[in-house]
């Protein structure tokens, strides 16, 4: 029994596209020995989740053409017949997925469907018997009464509690190997914290070996012995965490370490003393009807000057995006009030404008990209078409684009590049105050810190005051002069960002920054233990 | 379960206030239509004496709205009609009276409703069969010969007309095979073997023309649910393809097919007009054509209003079905 619990060797996954094939894995090798934790680490594209499909043979069908070999707890993966495989998903090997949602299916009870993966893997077993471990596994991984909420459906449970039964689902058959797909991505930082803390103790616990696939490192870092760095398809760079996380050796791994945010190290930034761009006075939105009316944001106030950047921070659900929308006047608030001093009243709000989330939705698939940045333009009416264009291929210069892109749509283009578009389509009518909504949540590292570089130069260069929203504590303390941290609908910190981060008065704001991810392996698990003593004090 | 069930009963309280609303329309169709009321209500043959019989007896003397209430009162309650005879109870539902056809429209409907049901759930149960089983069978073959196959087949039999599938199914059932008997038909009560028999055909025909419809929404449905991550899920937990298939990926397919077939029964309920006059099957398409034709009006409003109720019915029944198998529905 020592033979290792995986042994992937020269293995190379090509999938067919319209125009010949990709190359999604090319020559990796690695092993991870019984009880190992390897953590896959990679940008978009490097390879790391089609790596982990293949640990469990899900491409058989898929059209990929898979060569090398794969041993995963003594099954050949890819020899093996379909009643081996299907003893190995689930029985030997376990997969949680990154989104925990739907990843379950919606019309099932979670216990009925955690029972009938138990019973695929014990045919004997009575239905009754399959319930039984169900909800124990459920317990196990921390649902409160586990009995009761077996019934529920996935639409029932929080996000959390959904990645929780995902890995009770995982726990059911004990396997050997838990491979995780960026199992915390969905998640607010703190669900984060308890659900990597979660996968540690059922390590410790059970014995079994880890697989975990992320493009966070922070998340690795307190979570596995060792990594595995992907760049298209290959292994960059391979060895204990602390190693290549500390001291890295190759330069992409460099980057990649250098790229990711962190809470301590802002640039120092002159406070704003600009003239008042916005003002928002005890402003209040509800949604929904009589009887079941919630207020997303619940009396905010807070002042935006001229060159400042006013970080927003806030878990899911906690009224950020609401707010942002009331700012910019795509939302009525109904209640309080939004001063603009300087504006000229009832113009719309030509001195605002928002940049989206998501790159890809938020920019109209059938246009080009210059047109989607003369749209603002052309409404506004005041220049002609010549004038129009020209000053679009301006705007595609000054986000560091080719003008010469104008035509082309906007799935030619990387998540970052289409994240500069809508930044330019931001920027058309020359605004004072942008509003961005999680503009880099949606990148890898290395392009998050491209756009936010950008965001930094054009903040100096044309004064702009900017209100950035985000759920990472990091990205909003590197971007930042004053910060609100927002939890159901309202502000419970405001101040400078060093003072909000370094010296934070309210409970919940220490709470959202201890349960950041830290890069240091050590650092990583004295948090872990602080954060188990605190829990075994508060009962 | 409470929100489900009062998911059912809002549901149910909507569908009768749009049959209150139609009600109204269907009523106001005395008033729209050229020519007076009375005379169309009584027909061609009518004299200028019975004429005005009917006219009292319709109440067109009273206010507008004191004929309505009346009108609803019958429906609800019944009440005493003459009959250009003598005076003879209506009991609830009161459609009226069919002075062509000397007989109350709804003993008049009542009798053909068994022959539409019999078309029409039978056909149903077929073209569900039919349709949902290439519709899962062309999205696995995805892509292949054999769903281009099945495509084309369908669609084919989607494109032709249901005389003419049900003339060429005559000719080769009855006339070339001699498999089947000439279809005339024979209510449920009197021989079901009879009945089926002589019912095969027609069935085939409408299911042949509906279940291309249901194999094209099938498909897709089930082509999304296929690649939704759930599905992926119990792939990878080595739960068998069938299951997963079955369980899990057509379930999530049936939804908007409840809804389809929904509303494709309550339209046939009021009559598939074609088919049943075809194959001579005295249901409530056949009655539709004759009081049409013989500007039966009473018999035609009771058609419409019976039709609608059908469909209101039918899509308030689906709703509530699409509640139980998505319960995340009762929270929208």
């Amino acid at each position: 029994m020592t033979s290792p619990l995986i042994e992937v060797e020269d293995l190379t996954i090509d999938f067919p596209t319209g125009t010949g094939t990709v190359r999604a894995v090319d020559g990796l090798s690695f092993s991870v020995e019984q009880g190992g934790a390897l953590g896959v680490v990679g940008e978009s594209g490097s390879g790391k989740s089609a790596t982990a499909f293949a640990l469990l043979g899900l491409h058989r069908g898929s059209g990929a053409r898979i060569g090398g070999s794969v041993r995963v707890a003594g099954v050949d993966v890819l020899t093996a017949g379909e009643r081996e495989l299907r003893g190995l998903r689930g029985g030997l090997a376990a997969m949680v997925f990154q989104d925990p949602l739907s990843s379950l299916d919606p019309y099932f009870a979670i216990g009925d469907q955690i029972a009938e993966v138990y019973r695929v893997h014990h045919p004997k077993a009575s239905r009754r018997a399959a319930r039984g471990r169900a909800v124990e596994v459920l317990d196990r991984v921390g649902i409160a009464d586990a009995p009761r909420r077996a019934r529920f459906r996935p639409h029932e449970f929080s996000g959390g509690m959904r990645q929780r039964a995902l890995i009770a689902m995982a726990l059911a058959c004990e396997p050997r190997l838990l491979v995780a797909d960026e199992p915390t991505t969905a998640l607010d930082v703190t669900v984060q914290a308890q659900i990597l803390d979660l996968l540690g103790e059922l390590r410790q616990e059970t014995g079994m070996g880890l697989l975990l696939v992320t493009h966070d490192l922070g998340v690795v870092a307190g979570s596995v012995d060792e990594v595995l760095v992907m760049k298209d398809g290959r292994a960059v760079e391979r060895g204990p965490v602390g190693t290549v996380l500390g001291a890295p050796r190759q330069p992409y791994t460099r980057d990649l370490v250098a790229a990711v945010p962190r809470l301590g190290t802002a640039e120092p930034r002159g406070a704003a003393t600009g003239e008042v761009l916005l003002e928002a006075v005890g402003v209040r939105r509800e949604f929904g009807r009589r009887g079941t009316r919630v207020a997303a944001v619940d009396g905010v106030s807070l002042t935006v000057r001229a060159g400042e950047t006013l970080g927003v921070v806030g878990e899911s659900g906690s009224g950020k995006t609401t707010l942002g929308r009331m700012l910019v006047g795509l939302l009525e608030p109904t209640g309080g009030e939004l001063r603009r001093p300087g504006a000229r009243s009832g113009a719309g709000t030509p001195g605002l404008q928002m940049v989206f989330q998501d790159p890809v939705s938020s920019l109209n698939p059938r246009r080009s990209i210059g047109e989607s940045i003369a749209d603002p333009l052309r409404t506004a009416g005041v220049l002609d078409d010549a004038a129009i264009v020209a000053r679009v291929r301006e705007l595609l210069e000054r986000v560091g684009l080719d003008p010469d892109w104008y035509h082309r749509y906007p799935h030619e283009f990387s998540g970052g590049q289409r994240q500069r578009v809508g930044i330019a389509r931001a920027l058309a009518p020359e605004p004072r105050l942008i509003v961005c909504d999680e503009p880099v949540s949606a990148l890898d590292v290395t392009t998050q810190a491209q756009v936010i570089r950008l965001l930094g130069e054009l903040q100096r260069e044309l004064g702009l005051a900017l209100v950035f929203i985000a759920h990472d504590l990091a990205v909003v303390r590197q971007v930042s002069d004053n910060v609100a941290v927002m939890r159901a609908g309202r502000i419970v910190e405001y101040g400078p960002a060093g003072r909000v981060y370094e010296a934070p008065e309210h409970e919940y704001t220490k709470g959202l920054l201890a349960a950041v991810p830290v890069l240091d392996p050590d650092e990583s698990a004295a948090r872990r233990a602080a954060r188990r003593r605190a829990l075994a004090t508060t009962g | 379960m409470t929100l489900l069930t009062r998911f059912a009963l809002r549901r149910l309280l909507a569908a009768l206030l749009v049959l209150l609303v139609l009600s109204i329309a269907v009523y106001a169709l005395f008033y729209v239509l050229p020519g007076d009321p009375a005379r169309l209500a009584c027909g061609p043959k009518c004299t200028a004496d019975q004429v005005a019989q009917v006219r009292t007896q319709l109440g067109l003397d009273d206010p507008a709205l004191a004929q309505y209430a009346h009108f609803l009162h019958g429906l609800f309650a019944g009440t005493d009609i003459s009959t250009g005879v003598g005076t003879e109870h209506c009991g609830a539902p009161c459609l009226g009276f069919s002075y062509q056809n000397g007989e109350q429209v709804t003993s008049l409907l009542a009798q053909r409703l068994p022959a539409t049901a019999s078309l029409s759930l039978g056909a149903m149960a077929l073209w569900l069969v039919i349709g949902v089983g290439t519709g899962v069978l062309s999205a696995l073959r995805h892509g292949g010969i054999t769903e281009r196959l099945l495509t084309a087949v369908t669609l084919a039999g989607n494109a032709v007309p249901v005389f003419i599938i049900g003339i060429l199914l005559m000719l080769l059932f009855v006339s070339v095979l001699g498999w089947l008997p000439f279809p005339s038909y024979v209510p449920l009560t009197e021989d079901p073997e009879q009945w089926a028999w002589n019912l095969v055909l027609p069935w085939l025909s409408l299911a042949i023309l509906e279940s291309a419809k249901y194999a094209r929404l099938t498909r897709s449905s089930m082509l999304d649910t296929l690649s939704e991550d759930h599905v992926r899920t119990f792939r990878a937990y080595g739960v068998r393809e069938r299951s997963v298939i079955g369980r899990h990926a057509l379930r999530g397919a049936l939804p908007p097919v409840i809804a389809l077939t929904a509303l494709d029964l309550g339209t046939m309920f009021g009559g598939a007009v074609l088919t049943e006059s075809l194959f001579g099957i005295p249901g409530l398409g056949k009655s539709l054509v004759d009081s049409v034709r013989t500007e039966d009006l009473p018999v035609v409003v009771g058609l419409v209003l019976v039709t609608g109720f059908f469909v209101v019915l039918a899509n308030a029944v689906a709703d509530v079905l699409y509640a139980v198998a998505d319960r995340r529905v009762v929270l929208a």
